[in-house]
């Protein structure tokens, strides 16, 4: 690990003012993952500002969204009781990840900051245009088990790995940032982008932005919502495919609303917009969830380790959406 | 930087990037918390921290100044077992013993958080207010805790009779 100079922030003006006194900077929550970055070198901050001392609360907004503080641990959010009768998708999916001693760490601004898993990206030895843009990608004719299926370049086929990110990418979270030119927000599903040819280049920041906030807007349907994970192992693995879901269907048994966000398959959490967009008004049908799937995954492009992951998603949308049809006395 | 470990002060002159384990074992001679892997993937390095369990590797000491940590030495001695330490051998919870304060120190935690109703992913109804003490729900909070001697039968069953009575639903 690289030496760096550590200071702890009392406010996110006084955060964005540390980071603008060196080149390389980097805001520090749980550290589960910049911890690990730094010390494969892959990371090489010359200063690290803690953050963890900003505000940490959930409060209600008055039309029935939540906000929730950046800094706030990943189980704080899944125990709290609006998220869990509100939200079970956002609960479940946090619950989902990682294990007990790292949702107790990891922060909310982290776990949307978090950087792929992909073992090149890991491994000095090996090509990564993430590490080094023009290098090359070992990954595309590697093991890519874990990798991409929608959305990825000939320069990279990186996932990113939260599962949080995935309800939140469904439920249209917005986040706040704060930087040197001022405060702003963004979508969720625009804050991280495809690889292109500059997977270097992850989230839409500009430099010095840092998340102070995530907004949950209301969602009265994401009462019936919820989160389904796949992975090699029961618990402690990052996703081969995950799926979040929240279903509105009318007392005709016609879809009114749907959200479906995808994990686990795109350098971003995969918002599932042609899946929801067959499926508005149309009967909550296993033929029409399957339909939506199809056109969901239209252009998914397989690797050799990876592409049971384009017949997998499909499954997992279709069980996921006959599940919730099933609970709100809908479905066949 | 002054650090609170099992109810004492200390104080340590530290590099920055020294992380919350390495303080522990090499600074100040705490050596039941357990180096693994280094990098979070087996919670040999759990300890408290104002109750809640961490894994100390991916903690940056910097960060836990004035914090209440504690390690296996504040859990329990060999003259004074914590009734958890008792089970442990009671039902042959390890064999090698490597990851096993980091297991006690984690089931701890997760006794804690039981009591605080924190949800996991096999809860049945992530909203329920009671969460059934099962061993399902043991395997799956216990997750973070790797035993590579495949002690997990008898690591369920001491954590389950220590903490039965007070988690009963």
């Amino acid at each position: 690990m690289r030496p760096f100079l550590y200071e702890k922030a009392a406010d996110a003006a006084e955060a964005v003012h540390f980071f603008a006194q060196r080149a390389q900077a980097k805001y520090l929550g749980g550290g589960t993952n910049l911890v690990d970055l730094m010390r494969e070198n892959i990371e090489r901050p010359e200063i690290v500002i803690d953050v963890t001392g900003l505000s940490r609360e959930i409060r209600d907004v008055d039309d029935g969204g939540l906000v929730i503080d950046a800094g706030t641990k990943n189980t704080t959010v899944a125990s709290h009781r609006t998220v869990r009768e509100r939200y079970p998708v956002l609960a479940q999916a946090i619950l989902a990840g990682a294990s007990a001693q790292i949702r107790n760490m990891a922060t909310v601004g982290g776990n949307l900051m978090q950087r792929t898993r992909c073992y090149y990206f890991y491994d000095d030895a090996a090509r990564c245009n993430k590490r080094e843009r023009g290098k090359g990608c070992d990954a595309i004719e590697g093991f890519n088990r874990i990798h991409a299926i929608l959305g990825a370049s000939s320069h990279c086929v990186a996932t990113h790995p939260s599962d949080m990110c995935v309800a939140l990418a469904a439920l249209d979270a917005i986040v706040y940032l704060e930087g040197p030119q001022g405060a702003r927000h963004l979508r969720l599903v625009d804050l991280h982008r495809l690889p292109g040819d500059t997977p270097d280049i992850e989230t839409e920041l500009r430099a010095g932005e840092l998340i102070t906030a995530v907004e949950i807007p209301a969602l009265p349907f994401a009462i019936r919502s919820t989160y389904r994970k796949v992975r090699d192992r029961s618990s402690y693995a990052f996703a081969l495919v995950s799926v979040a879901a929240a279903l509105d269907v009318d007392d005709k048994g016609n879809v009114r609303d749907v959200r479906l966000a995808l994990g686990g398959v795109a350098h971003k959490p995969w918002r599932a917009t042609a899946a929801e967009q067959a499926l508005r008004g149309a009967p909550a049908s296993e033929e029409n969830f399957r339909r939506a799937a199809e056109a969901e995954l239209k252009d998914a492009v397989g690797l050799a380790g990876n592409a049971f992951k384009i017949e997998l998603a499909k499954r997992v949308i279709v069980n996921t959406l006959q599940k919730l049809a099933m609970e709100s006395g809908a479905g066949s | 930087m002054n650090f609170t470990i099992n109810e004492h002060s200390y104080e340590a002159e530290l590099d920055n990037r020294t992380s919350l384990l390495d303080l522990l074992r090499n600074h100040l001679g705490f050596t039941g918390t357990k180096k693994g892997c280094d990098q979070g993937a087996c919670g040999a390095c759990t300890v408290l921290v104002d109750g809640e369990r961490i894994n100390s590797c991916l903690a940056l000491a910097v960060q836990y100044q004035g914090r209440a940590i504690t390690t296996i030495e504040g859990v329990g001695t060999a003259g004074e077992m914590h009734a958890l330490q008792r089970a442990f051998v009671e039902h042959d919870g390890f064999q090698c013993g490597y990851c096993t304060p980091g297991q006690i120190c984690s089931a701890i935690g997760m006794a804690d958080e039981i009591k605080r109703g924190v949800p996991s992913a096999v809860t049945e109804h992530v909203a329920a207010h009671n969460i059934d003490f099962s061993n399902e729900e043991i395997r799956e909070r216990m997750s973070g805790n790797l035993c590579r001697c495949g002690a997990y039968n008898g690591i369920v069953e001491a954590v389950r009779e220590t903490f039965a009575e007070e988690l009963a639903s």
